[in-house]
């Protein structure tokens, strides 16, 4: 009974999340400490709907039609009040088709004078809080399990699952995105509170200064990547299961919907942190979501002749997008490595190199604490079938057995899936297994396409 | 200079050269010889330098003690069999080397072939996994084993135990182990007895004739063992001197070509567990379940069964038990793949093996039939394991 009541206290003030098994890879390029951001004002912005999952994208606006900051660009074909909005005023430069005439982005072309966005106000119950984050782009940049979508309007969340760490490679941590803006998230934080029957959990460092509202529960979180999912810290509280719904959502997404509450509007800049082995100055930079990246790393990126992969986002989870593409969800890093298809290397697999980056014990890399790599886009080896065992296990912090359920996933047995725990998990959570691998799989597109399997079997 | 070479000659094997028959051939040894310069086209950007070819290549480094000291073992054994009294260290080499070469040339030349034309057959990459195969097998085998015998027992175990299942990572059972129960099975007349683990003959000029007319026995250590009668067992070495443990420990006894030193297996473990390509799971769990009915055999000894009067140190030293623990049951693909279920697979082989070797008259040693026998229940013991992981969510679900 004590105990009962000791563990009701305790759980309202702050609870600790230690994860185990993870790896922090220590990759060359990373932004130096130092306060220098410099700022960048995009010409042409452009929205992907690629990067939100379980959106079906339908056209709100044309070719040449000129838009307010913040107006629709796309909808969502079976949720039409769930939008995809254009962070900037300005003109529809194109809409980019791909294959079958799917969607693959709108460009919008920034107008130089700067207005000031449109205000609407948000209602106080929850219904048009709803309402209002759908409509106001900031409902696609949460996710919900199971699958890993877009949360569908119809479900209220068991818990909400805030993350206030990006524990990827090379990433600037979230609080410093988000610095100054404690209004707003308390703001956010509260309302998040109002949706979901149960508990508000904001994941951050033992030193992040976040402020954390009442109901929300403060959980501090310690260890390597993944340890910043908010997927992770999920299973390591409270594990979805079978018919339950959760939200995911990162601090910053959190301050932006604090800001609509309190101004009326959505702040749509963002620290970009341009970072990678390639880059001549890794810097902060702050721009504006969906931007295009060629202004933000132009000038900065190693002239030596190799080819380059540029990457929207970090070294796992990112888009290669090339220099003429654009930020990707959740827009806050650059990364640019060797593209390394330009490279011969004798014998790779017999080399004793320092700068060979692996986890095994066969690599003279791994006794050199501290040292950092610049490792290429290349496999590194045949694509194999699974032989080593427990290399997944030790970078998976959640109690699902990743190889079980990737095998469920592979021969599309939704029965041995459901009791393996895909709702889960998400892809990024895979990330490090598949940088792992030793049979160099495709990990995170198998849980993908088993999550869009699923969903599409079930529903 | 060999990239522009290989660049010149790459045409010829893509689709519509007139070499295209070849091109798994060609990609394999193209792929050896410099990383492929593929790139990752979704999820991840870098990938760990770890691939299945360092793998493969750092378990045949660690078979190499095994390898060298078979070779000087079998020359050893030929010198002292055929009444030589002086035993210079590189005659006695070359004498192992010429020994077991046409073993390894056999083996390697007719897996990998195989390996060659199933993967030109499937449009797939040459897989390594034979690059370890090639080398257990003729290390697992006696030295006498004729060399058809190896080249039909290898083609059978990489047909039947391997590309039948789909080829390296797939297949159930060890393909060295089944390489070697095939030829123990098909041909137990070669495969056991006194003339089995002697070599016999001189070669190029090396060695001598081994008369075992002449009071020259090569019954290995387990061999002895098995017929002892009464209730003393009294080990010897092929010309009749008492043998004791630390001999059998450094491997200068009669046995199959690379099992016989525990000192040069512990090097190749050493090797294996510091660079973790091997389970250190299953291997202690192997020696532990060893030692274990090692010590209820011996406590329970008897003239019935005279292996259980030898004591659980020794059940690890003779015969193939340490071999099989470090390199064969180890192998993660046909092991258990769940972290608990190594412990219980690692601990069940050792028990059998010795159960066995003990209790089973008709076979001296255990080790191979455990390992074949646990390979079978792997995938159960990883069932049971992955159960009590969904047991769990299913009870949460209830709750």
């Amino acid at each position: 009974m004590l105990l009962i009541l000791y563990n009701r206290i305790f759980s309202l003030m702050e609870m600790t999340v230690n994860i185990r098994r993870g790896l922090d890879l220590r990759l060359k390029g990373g932004v130096e400490a130092g306060p220098q951001v410099k700022s960048v004002a995009p010409g042409l912005v452009a929205v992907c709907p690629d990067d939100f999952p379980g959106f079906t994208p339908k056209l709100a606006v044309k070719e040449g039609q000129t838009i307010e900051e913040g107006a629709p660009l796309l909808f969502d074909k079976i949720n039409p009040d769930t939008m995809l909005v254009s962070p900037v005023a300005g003109t529809v430069k194109a809409v980019v088709r791909g294959d079958r005439r799917k969607i693959l982005r709108v460009e919008v072309e920034t107008t130089p004078e700067k207005s000031a966005p449109a205000t609407t106000s948000v209602g106080s119950d929850a219904e048009a809080l709803r309402l209002a984050l759908r409509r106001s782009g900031l409902w696609v940049m949460m996710r919900q399990l199971p699958y890993d979508i877009v949360p569908e309007p119809a479900a209220t969340p068991r818990d909400i699952f805030v993350t206030a760490i990006d524990s990827a490679p090379l990433a600037v941590d979230l609080p410093r995105s988000v610095e100054g803006k404690s209004a707003e998230i308390e703001a956010g934080l509260k309302a998040l509170a109002t949706l979901t029957s149960g508990k508000v959990y904001v994941g951050m460092r033992p030193d992040a200064a976040i402020p954390v509202p009442d109901p929300a529960v403060k959980v501090v979180v310690k260890g390597s990547h993944p340890a910043g999912n908010a997927g992770v810290l999920a299973a390591n509280i409270k594990p979805v299961n079978k018919g339950e719904t959760i939200w995911k959502l990162d601090i910053v997404t959190v301050a932006r919907m604090g800001h609509l509450i309190l101004k009326g509007f959505v702040d749509w800049s963002t620290l970009v942190a341009v970072t990678g082995s390639e880059v001549k100055t890794p810097c902060l930079v702050q721009t504006v979501a969906g931007a295009q990246i060629k202004p933000l790393i132009e000038g900065n990126v190693n002239n030596d002749g190799h080819h380059h992969r540029i990457i929207a986002g970090n070294v796992l989870t990112g888009t290669a997008t090339g220099i003429d593409g654009f930020l990707h969800y959740p827009y806050r890093q650059i990364t640019v490595i060797p593209e390394g298809d330009d490279v011969n290397e004798f014998m790779g697999w017999a080399s004793m190199s320092p700068e060979k980056m692996s986890v095994s014990r066969s690599f003279l890399s791994r006794f050199l604490p501290g040292k950092k790599f610049a490792p290429d886009a290349r496999l590194l080896g045949g694509r194999r079938a699974m032989i080593m065992s427990g290399e997944y296990d030790k970078v998976f912090p959640m109690d699902v057995m990743p190889e079980p359920l990737l095998k469920a996933i592979m021969s599309r047995d939704i029965d041995r899936m459901e009791q393996l725990g895909i709702y889960e998990v998400s892809p990024e959570d895979f990330a490090l297994c598949e940088y792992v691998d030793p049979s160099k799989t495709e990990i995170q597109k198998t849980v993908r396409e088993g999550l869009d399997y699923l969903r599409k079997e079930l529903e | 200079m060999l990239r522009k070479y290989l660049d010149r000659v790459k045409p010829h094997f893509e689709p519509g050269g007139k070499l295209h028959a070849f091109h798994s051939v060609f990609d394999g040894f193209e792929t050896f010889l410099y990383t492929p310069t593929s790139t990752s086209s979704s999820g991840v950007h870098i990938h760990d330098s770890l691939d299945s070819k360092r793998v493969m290549i750092i378990v045949v480094l660690a078979l190499m003690p095994c390898l060298l000291f078979g070779m000087y073992n079998t020359g050893y054994q030929n010198f002292l069999g055929s009444g030589m009294t002086e035993f210079p260290f590189w005659s006695v080499m070359a004498y192992g080397f010429l020994a077991i070469l046409p073993r390894i040339i056999v083996t390697y030349v007719v897996g990998l072939g195989i390996e060659f034309v199933v993967a030109q057959w499937r449009k797939e990459e040459i897989q390594e996994g034979f690059l370890v195969t090639g080398i257990l097998v003729p290390l697992i085998c006696p030295i006498e084993t004729p060399i058809w015998m190896l080249a039909v027992a290898t083609a059978f175990a990489v047909i039947f135990a391997k590309e039948v299942f789909g080829g390296t990572g797939y297949n159930v059972f060890n393909v060295a182990l089944v390489t070697r129960a095939f030829l123990f099975f098909a041909y137990p007349a070669s495969m056991s007895g006194d003339h089995a683990f002697i070599s016999a003959n001189p070669i190029c000029g090396l060695g001598g004739h081994v008369n075992f007319a002449d009071g020259v026995s090569g019954a290995t250590p387990l061999g002895q063992v098995a017929t002892t009668v009464g209730d003393k067992l009294h080990l010897t070495n092929i010309v009749g001197d008492p043998l004791s443990l630390w001999d059998a420990f450094l491997g200068l006894i009669p046995g199959s070509f690379g099992e016989t030193s525990t000192l040069c297996i512990l090097i190749g473990a050493a090797i294996l567990l510091f660079t973790g390509i091997a389970s250190w799971r299953v291997m202690l769990s192997v020696v532990a379940g060893g030692l274990f009915m090692g010590w209820i055999a011996n406590l329970c000894q008897t003239p019935t069964y005279p292996a259980s009067m030898l004591s659980p140190v020794e059940q690890l030293v003779f015969g193939g038990f340490a071999f099989a623990a470090v390199f064969m049951a180890t192998d993660p693909v046909t092991a258990a793949r769940t972290t608990v279920g190594k412990y219980v697979y690692g601990f069940l082989t050792g028990v059998i093996a010795i159960l066995i070797r003990v209790y089973n008259n008709g076979y001296p040693e255990g080790a191979m039939l455990a390992v074949l026998l646990m390979n079978a229940f792997a995938p159960l013991i990883d069932y049971c394991v992955v159960q009590a992981n969904v047991n769990r969510r299913m009870r949460r679900l209830k709750a």
